[in-house]
């Protein structure tokens, strides 16, 4: 399995080349997701959707998942996966949160707090 | 000759694009961030632009990862906004000055930056929310525009270094432009956020207020650092501050600090937003 290269900048993944090659498949899927009624296929049947674009074991279990990090790992970029998180209705703080392992509420305070 | 009016910096997150079509620019979350804008529409007012050349970022609606152009200057008759996934309100399009664009491209390249020429190109919030921002209210938009959209999302990235040169060499084909055409040069994105891994939700208040500093007085400042270290003091999003960094870089007159505004947070982004005066050589000297 591919893995991301180390910047030396922790918690901090970094979308280079390799990353990019190795999320293609999910990183297309989620471009496609542009379009309204695309959105909708996928939501109509999931697998079928994932099948179309090739998507790896590992970014199928990643989608299934809805675990960011997850996606990260599989390649994902977060722009691209931005319009996954859209479909699940999720914004980038339920996001933040997720990866963070806080509670929404706690990943906004710290967010105001950064601002003081 | 052409003349450079100025540049405006701004964020463009895309909750701005929600806020706005709900109205909400008085309510408590938002108003620090809407109170920034009045004052440089109050400058716009006075500096008359007729055409804006905008240095972002392209998020995912116009370009993929199978075609990822470092440096992309459209050349197109009108730029159309589209759904980016989420569903923020579409924006009316915007017309282009295709003949300022092309001078560009060619003045650029011959400078030896082999830039990608796009006479379509759809363009997302990184563009439109900052145009709504500082001509508010619907109607046709007072300015024609020449986009330059910087890869900001997969790596490598042009360096802050290069990112300033771009806009040197901007700022150099708009004063050789023919004709009396005022121009506004705009830059957006940042400030410090970063919105994946374990560090999500990263800002950096210090660092974004040593770059505005910087940004008014000694621009140059700012490229003695690599892409890498703008990650890593600014968050892996934080990047975008290299449409800043190009549109500083564009004004070569008498350069002086009109207006600026920082509020953290809106939605997970240190947001920013300041407007430059730049008085052209040739005035600067008479005066």
């Amino acid at each position: 399995m591919t893995t991301q290269r180390d910047y030396g900048i922790p918690g901090t993944p970094i979308f280079d080349g390799t990353m990019a090659a190795k999320g293609y498949a999910l990183n297309r899927m989620c471009y496609s997701f542009n379009s309204a009624d695309n959105r909708a296929e996928f939501k109509r049947d999931e697998d079928a959707y994932c099948r179309r674009f090739g998507l790896s074991g590992e970014q199928r279990e990643a989608v299934a998942s809805r675990n960011v990090l997850q996606l990260i790992a599989a390649g994902g970029n977060i722009y691209y996966l931005a319009k996954f998180a859209g479909i699940l209705g999720l914004d980038v703080q339920d996001i933040g949160a997720q990866q963070t392992g806080m509670s929404k509420d706690e990943f906004k305070a710290r967010l105001l707090a950064a601002g003081r | 000759m052409a003349t450079i009016v100025g540049a405006i910096t701004t964020s463009h997150v895309p909750a701005i694009g929600r806020a706005i079509d709900k109205g909400l620019e008085q309510d408590p979350y938002w108003k620090p961030f809407f109170d920034g804008y009045p004052p440089a529409r109050a400058w716009l007012a006075q500096a008359k632009p007729d055409v804006a050349v905008i240095f972002y970022q392209d998020h995912g609606l116009n370009f993929f990862l199978d075609k990822m152009p470092t440096f992309a200057v459209g050349a197109a008759p009108e730029y159309r906004n589209a759904d980016e996934g989420w569903g923020i309100p579409t924006v009316k399009p915007v017309k282009g000055d295709p003949a300022l664009s092309w001078h560009v491209i060619e003045s650029l390249v011959a400078d030896e930056f082999d830039v990608t020429t796009c006479q379509e190109m759809l363009v997302d919030h990184a563009l439109t929310l900052p145009m709504a921002l500082l001509w508010p209210g619907g109607g046709d938009w007072p300015v024609r525009i020449v986009p330059i959209a910087m890869n900001h999302v997969q790596h490598p990235l042009p360096s802050p270094r290069r990112a300033y040169r771009l806009g040197q060499s901007v700022g150099r084909a708009l004063e050789a432009w023919p004709g009396d055409a005022r121009v506004l040069v705009m830059g957006t994105g940042g400030l410090s956020h970063q919105l994946d891994g374990e560090r999500a939700g990263f800002i950096n208040k210090p660092f974004d207020l040593m770059c505005m500093d910087a940004l008014v007085n000694e621009p140059e400042k700012l490229t003695r650092y690599s892409a890498l270290d703008i990650v890593r003091e600014a968050g892996a999003q934080g990047t975008e501050l290299m449409a800043w960094i190009a549109a500083r870089a564009a004004l070569t007159g008498r350069v002086s600090k009109v207006h600026a505004n920082y509020h953290v947070p809106i939605s997970n982004t240190a947001t920013g937003l300041m407007v430059f005066d730049n008085q052209p050589a040739a005035v600067a000297r008479a005066a």
